[in-house]
């Protein structure tokens, strides 16, 4: 392990993870269609897991491995497992997401937060030691950021639940090159917490899809008991 | 110094002659791909010589702006191949008389020539197409910037050859994410700016959709031929930058000898294959934009080059 050009390549690898996952957290900003949407966050697990393994054997430590494994499982192939059973394909099938600005405007704003999280993060980097100064803690904290960021510009309740669960890629992403040991029972807590949250959010989509007809949710902007007509004639 | 002059002619003449056949391999493996025979991949060459045989027709209307265009689109390919490493990984004569950012001002140049030479005529699809390129130029001009930019933030350059010694000499920073993502942008960028599939069709023959092939709809004969041709070599040559400099700095001549320059033609040529069919794999796979997503294509190619350039200040 200590053998340097080894080390080297495994820094290289774990960087363009980093930088790869940058790239699919603007993605996820910017794509219109659903389908892409969950496409990408499956690019950016696969990301984050790699990321995971290459700093388990870079750090020698099984916990990291696990961390990977977990995340291999249950992002990539449970999550959109069960965004499949409890979504109706019409959902995945639409084309156009409604956001809140135009597509080039939410980039350029996700650009200045990458760019806040650059400067976010230098005070952490400084302290903590060097061996565990690497490109994943601005970069998940970007990631961090513009999950935030889907969350709020889009109107839709599926990539609006991929920005929740992008946020959380981010944080893992940063957290797993903080630490070495970070304890197993915190990530299975969290990635079980995930697939209840799809879960949950998923019935409620399938709910609202049901009743109204729509996943819009910046439409649904009123409460009126009785059947809103033009809510239900879309 | 003959052995330079001949390394500069052979580098003209490859581009030259291989220009056609890189367009004619493209479109066969895109026919291939769907399900097509497609024409041998020699036909540019036969459409350029029964061109070059033709008459030429020119509108009393025209200037001689409509006559000098072909000459200008035919040229400004060339002159970029004296600045470029087509065949060899060091400098030859004209290497330092400007960088990548000349080479595209040099190509703009003949872009130019070819909007003024549509609007000439008052045929009512060549502006149309004139303007669309003009959309589309000023809005890959951002990208553009930023692409040499960011190559000059993460290699220390912007000459084409030092570029390429930079990625072969640290090939541990071959694998940089700001590299990486350069890479993506700049891939963007020449889709965009050769007119192929999610910005233009190149193979369309819809005269409203047109953006880049209605500029030479009213050229014929030796003129028709000139378009053409210049803009084979624009391809291959913008190919030559982003895979000699950029992707695959490797299996370029070394040393000054001419087993290594012929050696280096295969080599070339195989690189450019692999180019041409990660195109056809894209063209026959994405369908083309709408005019007004393009803004949304290139702000993308944008934000890949400037996280390019953030992922930098990351792993520095």
């Amino acid at each position: 392990m200590s053998d340097p050009p080894f080390t080297a390549a495994l820094e290289s690898l774990n960087a363009l993870a980093g930088g790869l996952f940058l790239l699919t957290a603007f993605a996820i900003v910017a794509t219109r269609q659903t389908r892409s949407c969950l496409l990408l966050f499956i690019a950016q697990s696969l990301l984050l897991a790699t990321s995971a393994f290459v700093l388990s054997v870079q750090h020698q430590s099984l916990h990291l491995a696990a961390v990977g494994i977990v995340n291999l499982v249950s992002k990539p192939i449970v999550i959109p497992w069960i965004l499949r059973r409890t979504l109706s394909a019409e959902v995945y099938a639409r084309r156009e997401i409604d956001q809140v600005l135009n597509i080039p405007t939410s980039l350029l704003i996700a650009l200045a937060l990458a760019v806040l999280a650059y400067f976010l993060t230098l005070p952490i980097l400084e302290g903590v030691a060097p061996q565990f100064r690497s490109a994943n803690v601005p970069i998940g904290v970007a990631g961090l950021l513009l999950g935030a960021y889907t969350l709020t510009v889009r109107r839709e309740a599926v990539p609006m639940l991929i920005g929740i669960l992008a946020m959380e890629n981010g944080a893992f992403f940063a957290g797993i090159a903080l630490s070495r040991e970070l304890p197993l029972i915190v990530e299975l807590a969290v990635a079980s917490d995930g697939l209840v949250l799809v879960f949950v959010t998923g019935v409620l989509v399938r709910a609202i899809q049901q009743r109204i007809g729509s996943t819009r949710v910046g439409e649904l902007i009123s409460l009126r008991e009785e059947s809103a007509p033009d809510a239900v004639a879309e | 110094m003959t052995y330079r002059i001949l390394a500069n002619v052979l580098q003209v003449l490859v581009i030259l002659l291989l220009s056609p056949l890189t367009a004619g391999v493209l479109n066969r493996l895109k026919e291939i791909v769907q399900s097509k025979r497609g024409p041998s991949v020699f036909q540019p060459y036969r459409d350029l010589w029964k061109l070059f045989h033709k008459d030429q027709v020119l509108s009393e209307r025209s200037s001689w702006v409509f006559r000098a265009t072909p000459y200008v689109v035919f040229i400004t390919p060339i002159f970029v191949t004296l600045l470029i490493p087509v065949l060899t990984a060091y400098p030859l004569f004209l290497a330092f008389m400007a960088d990548m950012v000349g080479v595209g001002f040099v190509l703009g140049l003949g872009g130019f020539f070819a909007a003024l030479g549509a609007v000439d005529t008052g045929n009512p699809y060549g502006p149309m197409g004139a303007s669309r390129t003009r959309m589309v130029g000023f809005l890959a001009e951002p990208v553009f910037v930023i692409v040499f930019f960011t190559l000059s933030f993460v290699a220390g350059s912007t000459i084409p050859y030092i570029v390429q010694k930079h990625w072969v000499n640290s090939p541990a920073s071959f694998l940089e994410p700001s590299h990486v993502l350069l890479l993506a942008a700049f891939f963007m960028l020449i889709l965009a700016d050769t007119g192929r599939i999610p910005v233009d069709s190149a193979s369309g023959h819809f005269e409203l959709a047109m953006i880049e092939e209605s500029k030479s709809l009213e050229y014929s004969g030796s003129g028709a031929a000139l378009m053409k041709w210049g803009g084979y070599m624009k391809l291959l040559v913008l190919m030559c930058v982003f895979l000699n400099v950029l992707v695959t700095p490797w299996g370029l001549a070394s040393e000054q000898r001419a087993t290594q320059l012929l050696l280096a033609i295969p080599l070339v040529a195989a690189k450019v294959l692999l180019f041409v069919l990660a195109l056809v794999v894209i063209e026959s796979s994405l369908a083309k934009l709408r005019l007004f997503r393009i803004s949304e294509f290139l702000g993308a190619a944008f934000i890949t080059c400037v996280a390019a350039m953030v992922a930098r200040l990351f792993t520095a």
